[in-house]
This record gives C-alpha cells, structure tokens and sequence, in this order.
C-alpha cells in the first residue's frame, strides 16, 4: 500500500513541475484537475475503505476534480483567453526555483520528527512542496485565473498533509472545509468576470492604482 | 435550555440572511439588518450572563473569551445595522440583496467563531468571514473596488490556508507526542504538555503567519488599506472592529496552546516583535497620508500592533488589551462611520479634495474629530485608559526600550493623522461641491454617536460586571507556572 500511495505522491510532484513550465491556460488548469483528481484517491489508498475516506474521496473528487475546474473553464470561457500564461519571470527560473523549493522540502521534513508507521511515506516533503509550488504560482504569474490556480495547488499540498491526520478530522469539518474553498474559487471566478468587464483583461497589472 | 441559547443566536443570523435573500424588497429587506443586530444584542447579554457554555460535543462554547468577542462583535453589528439603514436608502436603486445576506452570513460567521472550541470549527468559521465579506467591499462596483476585492480575497485566503497548515501541525505534534489526537480545544490544552515540539513551533508560526494576514499585523497587512480604502464606511467598520477582533481571537487561541505547552516564552516574543513592526509600519505610512480612509487602515494596523503587544508584556497590560479590543473596535466604528458620510457628501477622500467638513456636515465632523481625538489616546475616552494601562504594564515589566517605541510611535501617529484629520474637518469648504443633496440623518450620524458615548462612558466610569468581563478574560492568558 505504502508503495502505491508513494508513487502517486512523486506523480504530484512531476505534475508541480509540468504546471510550472506549462505556458498555456488550459492545461493548467487541466493538470490541476488531474492533480486534485488524483489526490482524492489518497485518503482509500492510505486508510483503506470505510464510510469517512469513501466519503472525503468522493468529496475531494467532486470538488477538486470537477466542480472547481468546471468553474475555472467557465470564467476564461467567458472571457475568451486561452494561451498565455505570462510569468513575471521566465519559465526556466520557475522551475529551477520549483526545484530548489521541493529540495528545501525535503531538507525540511528531515528534521521533523515523524511516528513510526509514516517514516517511509512521503506526505510532510510532497505537501510542502506541492506548498511551495502554489505559493510560486501565487507570486510569479501576472494573471487572476493563474493566481486562482497557485492558490488550489496550495490548497492541494495541504491536502496532501491532511492525509497524516484524517483521524483528527471530524467529517464535518473536512466538508466545511471543502465547501469553503468551494465558495471561495467561485466568488473568485465572479470577481474575474468582473475584472475583465472593467478592464478588458484578466491581468493584474492592470490593477496597481492602489499603492502608497 | 443551555444548547438551545447557543443554536438561537447562530440561526438567528443564518436565517436572517436567508431570509434576506428570498425577500423581493429592496425597501423592506434592510430592516432585517436592525431586527437581526438587536435581537442578536439581546442574546448576547442573556450568554453574557448565562455563564459558561457547552454544546455539541464541546465543539461549541462560551468561555471568557468568547464572551467579550460576542460582546464586541454584537455591539458593532448592532449600531453598523442602524446605520444601514440610512445608508442603503440613500443608495436605494444599487439593489442590496446580496449586501443585506453578506453583511448577515458575515454576523453568523463571527459568531460562529467567537464560541468554536475545535480548531477545524474555528477555522472554517474564519474562512467563512473571508469569503462572506468580498461582496461587501465590492459594493461600489468600479475599478478600484474589484482591485481591493481581489486583494483581500486572494491575501485572505492564502493566509487562511497556511493557518490550516498550522493547525494541522499543531494536531501532529499531538501525535508525534504520543497522545490522542483530537482538535478540540480542551483535549488540546490539556494533552499539550506532551505535544511534540518541532512540530508545535512550526505550527505556531504558521498559525501566527496566517491569522496574522488576517488581523493585518504588518508586513501582511498590504490588503488592508485597499480593502478599507474601498469599501463602504459600514463594511470598513465591521472588518476594522469585527474581523480583526475575531482574528485576533484565534491568535489567542494559538497562544492559549502554547501558555498549555509552557512555550510561552516563544510565542510572546514573537506577538511583541509582530506588534512593534506594527506599529512602525503604522507611524511611517499614516504620515503625508493623503486618503482619509486609507490612514484610517493603517491606524487599525498600529491598534493591532497594540494589542499584540499588550498580549506579550502580560501582568496588567493583558487586561488592558482586552479592554482595548472593545475600545478599538467601537472608536473604528465611530471612525468608519463619520468618515463613510463625509465621503459621500464630498464625493471624495483626498485630503486636497475635502476641506472644511464641519460647516457643511457639523455631525459627521465633530464625530470624526472626537473619534480621531480617542483613538490616539486622548482623555476622557476609554482608549486612553486602555493603552496607559497597556504601557503601565510594559514599564512595570521592565520592558523600557518597547515601552520608549510604544510611546515614541503613538507620538508619530498622533502627528500623523492629526495633520489629515485637521485639514479634513476645518478650512474652507472648496469650489467643487460634490453631492449637495446628501443631508445627514438621525441613522447615519445616532449610531457612531451611540459608540463614541459607550467608550466615553467607559473612559470616564468602568462598572464592575463590565470590567469582570475584560478581567476574566485576561485571567486565561495569564501564564501558570
């Protein structure tokens, strides 16, 4: 079991990677469907059936595989952009960033001390870098659909790390947890129409008259 | 009896806002907003009398601290609401159904996490505030709005996400340590003793960094003079006094987690030196500021930076800071408020733009100098006693280079907004006349008047149940040997 779920966490990681260097808006977002996809099916390969993870799989799966990338298609359906991802800086510095980042990950889940049954499993280094992969989208692209992206592949990489705990999380929670990240991408897919109605762009550049 | 008290006053709000959005009228549905901020006002002193609280499961509950957020929350709501009413008929033909059930699903969310004793409730409690307050800022519908909006909900949501991070961190280092591992708040202080402390750490400052974004403490504040720039008085009100104070108690909470795990030490070096770059962040960017609204966020910035470091020093200057969070959140509002008429009457707020408010609004101005008079710190009013009593504790404690930059920054700061507030309310008024038919109402200048008396009454004669609030409060940060 250990190994299946550790093969798909390195397949997150190589996702991180390809969404790094992919310059075009659509398979973006396709790949972080996948990733999200994938991800849903962590808490049966790492806890095994039962009514909670089916249910949180089931959850995970409809939001972060579906429904989120369903909504994101829709907003630059209707703002007619499909290529250009426009870094602020280039791709190849993304990703040797991304590389150092997920290395620092891994340093850092070194000196976490970890119990005996997760020393082989690669959760804490994949969710942290999985972290800072989102946190480099979040900072290094200029668009509000690229933002919303770095922001879900955060959400992910937490995700990741929530599977060392799904027993300290009661149901409930994990779907108010969900629903919330639910209500936030679609209150952040209206503020993108509404950008582009303004400005006749999704670009955040555009939104720099608020400063000292 | 005791369940039933605490589901009324969640539902009251929840479906008051669903209520709101079913309703057809634009004309009727803002009386929902007083209906709902009175009854929730009642409900709250009927919980503040209650005593302690719990209910389903001990998820939920009322302990000291909850009581004087509800408190606070409650009391702002209540006066923003009258004052909506004014408002929205003023802006009768923008519509206001998703306003009304925003502003009421924001009610619910603060309440939700003012009584969360888990840490997954309170989260999501957090988060909920987050999303449910975009719209509000929003309302203007123009460019600038949409760039504040997008601001704060991106920064709000990442900072919300590392806080989950911590949390779950925190909820491992449980494990890790060998105990049970639960994220209910009373099985967390009682096993944190045994937590696992890299893991604790981590956690904390991740918790510190992501409800830091949210309570704005400086370098994180960046939404925060956007979002308050932007949005309606009302709304710049209920973020500065309601959002913050909710954020803040969920530092607290973390606090509370280390005080448990004896790692106080850490945790309130790191609240002063957040509190300090606060405070100069504050003192730098409030001076020359040349929006009035604007240097009203970085004001809420340098009263965060307060009370975190009141929250630091302990001893005395605790109580003083719980004090000051009711203090700051009704002076914001009376600010928030006064300023939101002012700007609608001049159409404006740039300092050049906007001269000589007291001749053409004697009220709204008067309040705003009074409120900018208390915020700073100046006798009779209530903060004045509250950050003495903060200081007294940082000199009592030996901490005389903090308490030198306490008072140095508050001098800047006074200096600072005195010069924008001064320019903003006398003078002559200037050529362009903005919005001559604006006229002030009994709603939008009797609420902020309401809260400007409560912390001059305040200032002057604290009664005893009122100060048994701040005081037990303060009573759960002490740290026990």
């Amino acid at each position: 079991m250990d190994n299946t779920v550790n093969f798909l966490l390195l397949l997150v990681i190589l996702l991180n990677f390809f969404i790094l260097g992919s310059s075009r808006l659509v398979s973006c977002i396709r790949t972080v469907a996948i990733q999200g996809g994938m991800l849903s099916l962590l808490p049966v390969l790492a806890h095994g059936f039962s009514g909670h993870t089916l249910f949180l799989a089931a959850g995970a799966f409809l939001l972060k595989g579906i429904a989120i990338p369903f909504l994101l298609f829709k907003a630059i359906r209707q703002v007619r952009i499909r290529r250009e991802v426009e870094p602020l800086i280039g791709y190849v510095p993304t990703l040797i960033l991304g590389t150092l980042a997920t290395a620092g990950s891994f340093i850092f889940s070194d000196r976490l001390p970890l119990i005996a049954e997760h020393s082989q499993s690669l959760f804490v280094p994949v969710g942290l870098a999985t972290l800072a992969t989102g946190f480099l989208m979040l900072i290094t692209r200029r668009k509000a659909i690229t933002q919303a992206l770095g922001y879900l592949i955060f959400e992910n990489g937490i995700f990741v790390f929530g599977m060392l705990l799904t027993e300290a999380m009661p149901l409930m929670v994990e779907t108010g947890v969900l629903l919330d990240l639910l209500v936030a991408v679609f209150v952040m897919a209206i503020v993108m129409h509404q950008i582009n109605r303004e400005f006749s762009t999704m670009n955040i550049d555009k939104l720099s008259s608020l400063k000292e | 009896m005791e369940n039933n008290l605490l589901a009324l006053i969640l539902l009251l709000p929840f479906g008051g806002a669903c209520l709101a959005f079913a309703l057809p009228s634009d004309r009727l549905r803002p009386w929902l907003l007083p209906l709902c901020g009175s009854l929730h006002l009642v409900l709250t002193f009927v919980v503040i009398q209650a005593g302690p609280l719990s209910a389903a499961n001990g998820w939920l509950g009322i302990d000291p601290l909850s009581r004087l957020i509800l408190l606070i929350i409650s009391l702002l709501f209540c006066g923003c609401s009258f004052y909506a009413l004014g408002y929205l008929r003023y802006r009768i033909s923008w519509g206001n159904r998703i306003f009304v059930t925003c502003l009421l699903l924001f009610l619910f969310a603060m309440t939700l996490a003012a009584m969360a004793r888990h840490l997954g409730i309170l989260w999501v409690a957090v988060e909920t505030t987050t999303v449910s307050s975009a719209p509000l800022i929003y309302y203007n519908r123009n460019r600038l709005s949409i760039e504040a909006t997008w601001k704060y909900l991106l920064l709000g949501s990442v900072g919300i996400a590392l806080a989950m991070l911590g949390i779950l961190f925190v909820a491992y280092a449980g494990l890790a340590g060998g105990g049970h591992v639960s994220l209910q708040f009373d099985d967390i202080l009682h096993g944190a003793a045994t937590y696992s402390r890299p893991w604790l750490k981590a956690g904390f400052v991740f918790l510190l960094v992501g409800f830091g974004t949210k309570v704005g403490f400086a370098p994180l504040h960046t939404w925060k003079p956007d979002a308050y720039g932007e949005a309606p008085g009302l709304v710049g009100a209920l973020l500065a006094g309601g959002l913050t104070s909710v954020a803040f108690l969920a530092l607290l909470r973390t606090l509370q987690i280390m005080d448990a795990a004896s790692e106080a030490v850490m945790a309130r070096e790191a609240f002063l030196a957040m509190g300090l770059i606060s405070m100069a962040f504050a003192a730098v960017f409030v001076i020359r500021q040349p929006d009035f609204k604007r240097m009203l966020a970085y004001s809420s910035v340098e009263h965060m930076g307060i009370l975190a470091i009141g929250v630091s020093v302990g001893g005395i200057a605790t109580f003083g800071a719980m004090f000051h969070l009711l203090n700051n959140a009704l002076t914001k509002g009376v600010l928030f408020l006064a300023a939101g008429n002012i700007h609608r009457r001049f159409e404006s707020k740039r300092v050049g733009d906007v001269r000589g408010a007291i001749i053409l609004l004697p009220f709204s101005a008067s309040l705003f100098l009074l409120g900018f008079l208390a915020i700073t710190g100046s006798p009779p009013f209530a903060p004045f006693i509250s950050e003495f009593t903060i200081l007294q504790g940082i000199f009592s404690g030996g901490h005389y280079v903090t308490g030198g930059l306490f008072l140095f920054f508050l001098a800047v700061i006074f200096i600072g907004m005195g010069s924008t507030v001064l320019s903003v309310v006398f003078g002559n008024p200037p050529e362009k006349k903005g919005d001559e038919n604006y006229r002030e109402t009994l709603a939008t200048t009797g609420a902020p008047l309401i809260m400007l008396l409560i912390i001059l009454v305040l200032g002057v004669y604290l009664p005893d149940p009122v100060r048994r609030i701040f005081a037990d409060a303060a009573a759960l940060l002490e740290v026990r040997p």
